[in-house]
């Protein structure tokens, strides 16, 4: 299974990012093969709808399932569509997550927040 | 002549001028560009209320037709549409109806359906014919209903009073861009000092003659805004000042200028002003 998780910079002990739209790049892991690679998250810069954008991003990029500390309402429209399933993370580590995905030990995210749309302040 | 009257955050009082501008004048229109939330209307409680919706086109997107090519998904730059699996789906609330969508389809899949984002009532008030416009919470974008409120230039012999939302974004600039004179509110601190310049800038990029109306005077004070006025050759055209009495009528939602006779000779002082600046900028245009 090819999972996602937004995170921080472009390695393994990158941090997992707190925001899913504008996370400035994403990690792709495959389950089986457990190769994994970095992508720019084109969507961090976006006037709006960046949320969409990434969510755009990870389903084309095959992913099944994503790891993420929230989601916005539009982006989990279009992963529930895809049928991409939401899970939350336990810790910041990427490694401790997929671990924890693994063992079945991850719940599914329930955190769907209506979106800070330019009312989250600026990072 | 057209007049807009507009500050750089909320709460300045331009609601206060415009509404008792358009009181002590013989014949006027106020137009309340404010379309978030719009309170002149408060103030004129008109009468005969017509009200007509305001609708914008959104896209609708035929399935059967559509290939999955995704131009239009790459093309918004609201990323108000993305491509699911064999599917494309339009966020109506993100989409700012500008068209592209439909217009790059080469598989004429995409078609525009209308959606109300708004009203525009209209009503009168003895001397004062009120235009109100009214954005639905949610919607990404007053500026259609501007675009609609200000399709209604006003008659011949009226004075038209554009009350226009606060700050320097896109819907201040619709509402000011046709106007020939421009007022600047401004509050006497140093923070009212900064939103200042970010209208004045705003009305010299635009080229509209402009001067500043100071409220909130008190008397024997210091006035950052008076001094930065100054400083930049800014024209003062009045001051209003720190007045519990006024305070009180105006958030009860009198108008004062029809209440007291001291605040109708302030504003008609002020209308005066304005008028002569108006004239005076004409003359010198031409």
């Amino acid at each position: 299974m090819k999972i996602t998780l937004p995170v921080d910079k472009k390695s393994k002990d990158a941090n997992i990012s707190s925001n899913l739209g504008r996370a400035p790049y994403f990690l792709f892991y495959d389950t089986e093969t457990e190769e994994y690679n970095f992508m720019d998250n084109s969507a961090a810069s976006s006037q709006g709808g960046a949320g969409i954008k990434a969510a755009q991003n990870i389903l084309d990029n095959g992913a099944e399932a994503i790891i993420a500390p929230r989601c916005g309402q539009n982006a989990a429209n279009v992963f529930m569509t895809a049928g991409i399933k939401i899970y939350k993370n336990i810790s910041n580590s990427i490694s401790e997550n997929i671990a924890a995905l693994k063992e079945g030990k991850l719940t599914p995210l329930d955190d769907i927040h209506p979106g800070f749309h330019q009312h989250g302040g600026r990072q | 002549m057209k007049i807009a009257v507009l500050s750089g955050k909320g709460g300045t009082g331009k609601t206060l001028l415009s509404v008792n501008l358009a009181a002590v004048s013989p014949a006027s229109f106020y137009i309340d560009c404010d379309v978030e939330e719009p309170n002149g209307h408060l103030f004129f409680k008109p009468q005969d209320i017509k009200t007509e919706k305001v609708n914008v086109k959104i896209p609708q997107v035929d399935q059967e037709l559509c290939n999955g090519c995704r131009v239009c998904v790459d093309f918004c730059r609201f990323n108000a549409l993305v491509y699911v699996i064999d599917k494309l789906i339009v966020f109506n609330e993100i989409c700012h109806s500008c068209g592209g969508c439909r217009l790059l389809c080469r598989k004429k899949a995409i078609s525009e359906i209308d959606k109300e984002i708004g009203v525009v009532q209209s009503g009168k008030s003895e001397n004062v014919r009120v235009l109100t416009g009214i954005l639905k919470p949610g919607e990404p974008s007053g500026v259609p209903i501007i675009k609609k409120l200000l399709q209604d230039e006003g008659q011949e012999n009226e004075d038209v009073f554009i009350d226009c939302p606060p700050g320097s974004a896109c819907v201040v600039m619709e509402s000011i861009k046709d106007a020939d004179y421009c007022i600047l509110v401004a509050e006497p601190t140093i923070f009212g000092v900064h939103n200042l310049d970010m209208v004045y800038e705003l009305v010299r990029i635009f080229h509209i003659p402009y001067g500043v109306v100071l409220n909130k005077c008190l008397e024997e004070e210091e006035n950052p805004a008076e001094d930065y006025c100054l400083k930049n050759n800014i024209p003062i055209l009045g001051k209003i000042p720190f007045d519990i009495e006024l305070g009180r009528l105006n958030s009860n939602g009198e108008i004062v200028a029809r209440k007291q006779a001291k605040y109708r000779e302030l504003f008609q002082n002020l209308l005066n002003k304005v008028k002569k600046e108006v004239q005076h900028e004409t003359a010198s245009n031409t």
